[in-house]
């Protein structure tokens, strides 16, 4: 359908093209536009929205702020929970033309452990990925922003999944290629980046944030260049694929990131404004040939 | 419409329709295209996220990015597709730009979305209640109602928003914030009197938050059914960004997917936080 077919860590896929997670939801797209969306499903690969063993309602509202050239967004990962993930949207999710990756946050170890070792017991679940842009509840730190941290998250649940780990990287972080490096050590067989930049906004009318959750995380165009260079630095430090993702709007882009060495790319923010933008990304791709991404990297750095 | 659900399916892609016409109604822009491929019958209620095809973004800020949410004010099929109007007024970046289209511009859109208007039930008259732009997504379903006992209040801010009123079949009632146009009052006040002699009626608002609120209260206090058009802020339409939530009574709903249209008694208040945005 797109760029033609990959392997991403072991798993077949027909092309480059993901979603980010939490920027797409295909229990609720299926709703608005019934099984034509799985006739012509954007991604060759789904990424389920992050879920939490205990069931979470979210930030409050509001949730959004439309910034130069992209969104800053507050939402809080809601979501139902592990179990009520494992008994209705699995499912649901299966169905889906395309393999499934889940992505997983706990607030300590523990959390992770029983999350990733449930999973491990669905064979619906091609990859699991570990969102560790959260603060670990424990020590504080935010897990994927300390390599320590992050290898620690890995090694507790490397051994309890028999399928490919992937972690996303924050990119708010010092040194995201030493945060890669380390889930690389710890076993990981992947890395996805980036998540959002923490952004704010000021209310015009209040003076005060105006985010519900006071912060949010910025995503879209507005940091396309950014992305474009993490994901260049974490290429070159790490042998395992990186998905690479932030801003992604056409097939260039996507060249552009795969030239800098991502096996695959997400498309996140794109996808709010058209739900068929990972099917036309890939298509652009693909019209563009593989020598786009090749040419690209034999340019000077 | 499909099964029971006041929902008609949406294509699961943008797609680039044709402007037709851009009139000028008062204060408003009622903007027509004509989409060749959506579905012929949306439901009154639903909604399309809009884009002009050219210059989305450059505006004041870099903006907009976004598409916008708009609920369709008329909904007619021809043989080329059907020719669907939107009504919006120039508030911000977006509907800057969406006001400036002209005859053969081009327009994206998506949609129809979300969760329209049901009929009333049990031999209930529909009580038409609308707040400025609010206006839209009541015109198409005066139109579909089409009984002769459904009533229609409006209220606007001035003489030049009150043009809207011109739209709707028959003669509704208007008041104006300034007493321009009608009596001076709020929308719940002829309301309040229409449901004081019917309380057989079943209501349908649609409106800024406050008016809203307004509307929920009122119709709580008389036991009247009501169905609420809400606004929130939305970055896609169809449930991904999760950006869109409203307080209910069961905790935090899409409006895109769950809405817009919601069941008054499922609110504890209808002033949500960052409407208008």
């Amino acid at each position: 359908m797109s760029w033609g077919p990959i392997d991403l860590c072991g798993v077949p896929l027909a092309g480059p093209i993901l979603n980010g997670s939490g920027t797409f939801d295909a229990i609720a797209a299926r709703r608005a536009f019934g099984d034509a969306l799985l006739e012509r499903f954007p991604f060759d690969c789904f990424v389920s929205k992050t879920i939490t063993v205990e069931p979470r309602q979210g930030n409050p509202p509001p949730r959004l702020w439309e910034a130069p050239g992209g969104l800053i967004n507050s939402i809080g990962l809601p979501n139902k929970g592990l179990e009520e993930f494992l008994a209705a949207d699995l499912p649901q999710h299966a169905e889906l033309p395309v393999p499934l990756c889940v992505s997983v946050m706990g607030f300590d170890r523990d959390e992770l452990a029983l999350l990733v070792s449930a999973l491990a017991e669905r064979d619906e679940v091609a990859l699991v990925e570990l969102n560790v842009s959260c603060p670990n509840v424990e020590t504080g730190l935010i897990m994927g922003a300390d390599p320590g941290e992050t290898a620690a998250a890995v090694e507790r649940v490397r051994g309890l999944l028999d399928r490919p780990l992937i972690v996303k990287l924050t990119p708010n972080a010092t040194d995201p290629a030493a945060v890669a490096s380390a889930a690389e050590a710890a076993g990981a067989d992947g890395v996805s980046l980036v998540n959002t930049l923490k952004g704010m906004a000021r209310d015009p009318r209040s003076g005060r944030p105006w985010l519900g959750g006071r912060t949010g995380g910025l995503s879209g165009p507005a940091v396309r260049a950014i992305a474009l260079e993490q994901v260049a630095a974490v290429s070159g430090t790490v042998a395992i694929p990186v998905i690479g993702m932030g801003g992604i709007a056409s097939g260039k882009h996507a060249a552009d990131f795969l030239a800098m060495g991502a096996t695959a790319v997400g498309v996140g923010t794109e996808s709010f404004r058209d739900p068929a933008a990972g099917r036309r990304i890939g298509a652009e791709l693909a019209a563009l040939g593989p020598g786009a991404a090749a040419a690209a990297a034999d340019l000077p750095a | 419409m499909t099964g029971g659900e006041p929902r008609t399916l949406a294509p699961p892609e943008r797609r680039r329709t044709e402007v037709t016409a851009n009139e000028r109604i008062g204060a408003y822009s009622l903007i027509s295209a004509r989409d060749a491929h959506g579905p012929a019958e949306p439901g009154p209620g639903q909604f399309y996220m809009l884009a002009s095809a050219g210059g989305w973004g450059g505006g004041e800020d870099e903006r907009p990015y976004l598409p916008r949410a708009f609920s369709y004010a008329r909904a007619r099929a021809g043989p080329e597709g059907v020719e669907l109007s939107f009504l919006l007024e120039d508030v911000g970046p977006g509907t800057h730009r969406l006001a400036e289209l002209r005859p053969g511009d081009g327009l994206q859109l998506l949609g129809p979305l979300g969760l329209g208007f049901t009929p009333p039930a049990d031999g209930r008259r529909a009580v038409l209640c609308g707040g400025g732009i609010g206006a839209a997504p009541l015109l198409c379903w005066q139109a579909e109602l089409s009984g002769d006992d459904t009533e229609v209040l409006l209220g606007f801010r001035s003489a030049a928003h009150a043009e809207g009123a011109s739209l709707f079949a028959g003669a509704p009632t208007v008041v104006t914030d300034d007493g321009s146009v009608g009596r001076q009052a709020l929308v719940t006040e002829p309301l309040h009197a229409t449901l004081e002699g019917d309380r057989d009626a079943a209501v349908y608002a649609c409106g800024p938050p406050a008016m809203l609120e307004g509307v929920r209260a009122l119709c709580a206090e008389l036991e009247v059914p009501a169905q609420l058009a809400m606004e929130s802020g939305m970055a896609c339409g169809f449930g991904a960004c999760f950006g869109c939530v409203v307080p209910t009574r069961e905790g935090f709903v899409r409006l895109c997917v769950d809405g817009p249209v919601l069941d008054a008694a499922r609110l504890e208040t209808a002033l949500t936080p960052g409407a208008g945005h």
